[in-house]
């Protein structure tokens, strides 16, 4: 069972039913003990960090969510804020984020000119992949997903960044470390191209042998 | 390739949506959800619905439709229209809108602009502004459906909105509302060279040419439009029908090959 991870600052409605649509099945929920036993869990987000941890902090699912996903190992993708969660802080606030992947959360910025490119980066916007991952499976350099952000990722380790994209430069959008997985586009919103990588993570199985 | 978004926009009036025409004479185009699915299956970029009568009407915004329309979409959805507060922002997003816009609550309620960014971070902010030209040939903007004089220079408004967080802005022109006269370019320009976030242009699209010249013209970073996406032919027959993402691209590329 996939549980999708309601914070109060989200919409879920697009994730689960895109699930739906790949038959999936995957519930929402605002429950530790629901994220303690899930088998797979999905972080989304809209809205700012420091809002989002301490929404996490305050609903009491950060314990949960650190048993989760560090002692039990389940899987877990974030996606947009969800993701940058995962990283060590973001310039966008203090909190201190959940610290799962050696990345922070940095603002876009761009020498000022008038052709410099606008903040926020909103759009469709295709990705490439420095190294495989089953989380992309069937997905090539055709594939375009939805961004909507002013701050992105910086990963400490390149091993661990599993999709770039450019805007002004390139920039890392997603990245894997064993069960913990993050995209910085939204899966939800992005057509038959989130479909498949939905479908992707409902199948996956990082201790599985390949 | 980056491509530029091309954003359908739909009026909502009631229980249906509506085209107007220099924001009068609102004509029934059909049910919302049905339209809604079409565009969805045609995978456009992104959608926006605004409900036109929400604020001049004082309507409340219509909950359980906008749920519906929300859940049908596998692309971001926009939401304006009757915007008043932060409950208001926060239930939109729950809902199932990418963004929420704010037109007339945005000039006249800054700190709900500043709250609602600071809160679900500008990216998810758009300010819409709707602008008619004075006798004098300068740029004015106006508010509860382009009943309200503000006596505000767009490009004004536009950085003032930025500056309090909106991630996004919408020019829309009035004038060329419903026209098919191609978009304000000069408008946009105005205002696109204003700010540094991302600016939709709205008003007057007659062809995927307009939808492109907004852009790579006109300095917007996306176009958005009604009738060229609902109608066909001279008489305007109801029919929706949007370019596919390829052919969308393709054109693109082809007017910067060649410069139009």
């Amino acid at each position: 069972m996939i549980v999708v991870v309601n914070y109060r600052l989200n919409n879920i409605g697009s994730i689960l039913a895109m699930f739906r649509k790949v038959g999936v099945e995957a519930i929402e929920t605002s429950n530790a003990e629901d994220i303690r036993r899930a088998e797979k869990i999905v972080l989304p987000g809209v809205g700012s960090f420091d809002f989002g941890m301490r929404n996490l902090h305050e609903m009491g699912l950060a314990p949960a969510l650190n048993e989760a996903v560090l002692e039990h190992r389940k899987p877990i993708l974030g996606i947009c804020l969800g993701l940058q969660l995962f990283t060590q802080s973001s310039d966008e606030g203090r909190e201190a984020g959940l610290g799962w992947l050696p990345a922070r959360t940095k603002r876009f910025a761009f020498p000022s000119s008038p052709s410099a490119p606008k903040i926020p980066h909103i759009g469709w916007n295709s990705v490439n992949f420095p190294r495989p991952h089953p989380l992309f499976a069937g997905l090539d350099d055709e594939a375009r997903f939805y961004f909507v952000h002013s701050f992105h990722l910086v990963s400490e380790d390149p091993d661990l960044v599993i999709a770039r994209s450019e805007y002004g430069y390139d920039f890392d959008v997603a990245m894997a470390r064993d069960n913990i997985l993050g995209v910085q586009f939204h899966p939800e919103k992005s057509h038959r191209f989130g479909l498949q990588l939905l479908r992707n993570f409902a199948n996956w199985s990082p201790h599985a042998r390949t | 390739m980056r491509v530029p978004r091309i954003i359908p926009c739909l009026s909502l009036r009631g229980s249906g949506f509506v085209k107007t025409e220099k924001f009068k004479n609102p004509k029934y185009l059909g049910d919302p959800i049905n339209i809604v699915k079409i565009f969805n299956e045609k995978e456009v970029d992104e959608l926006m619905v605004v409900d036109i009568a929400a604020t001049t009407e004082q309507q409340q915004i219509k909950w359980p439709l906008l749920k519906q329309l929300a859940s049908e979409c596998f692309m971001p959805v926009g939401y304006g229209g009757g915007v008043r507060n932060l409950d208001d922002v926060h239930q939109l997003f729950a809902i199932g809108f990418e963004k929420v816009s704010l037109s007339s609550s945005a000039l006249s309620d800054r700190p709900l602009v500043e709250a609602a960014a600071a809160r679900y971070g500008s990216q998810s902010i758009v300010a819409t502004i709707d602008v008619r030209k004075t006798l004098f040939g300068s740029y004015d903007v106006v508010t509860h459906s382009g009943t309200k004089k503000r006596g505000l220079d767009p490009a004004v408004a536009a950085k003032s909105l930025a500056d309090a967080g909106c991630g996004e802005i919408v020019v829309n022109s009035v004038d060329r509302d419903g026209t098919y006269e191609g978009y304000d370019l000069q408008l946009i320009s105005l205002v696109a060279n204003a700010v540094g976030v991302p600016v939709v242009a709205l008003g007057g699209a007659k062809s995927l040419l307009n939808l492109i010249e907004a852009v790579e013209v006109g300095g917007a970073s996306a176009a958005a439009a009604a009738s060229f996406f609902v109608y066909h032919g001279p008489h305007r027959a109801v029919l929706i029908n949007v370019p596919s993402p390829t052919e969308i691209k393709e054109e693109f590329r082809r007017f910067r090959a060649i410069g139009k």
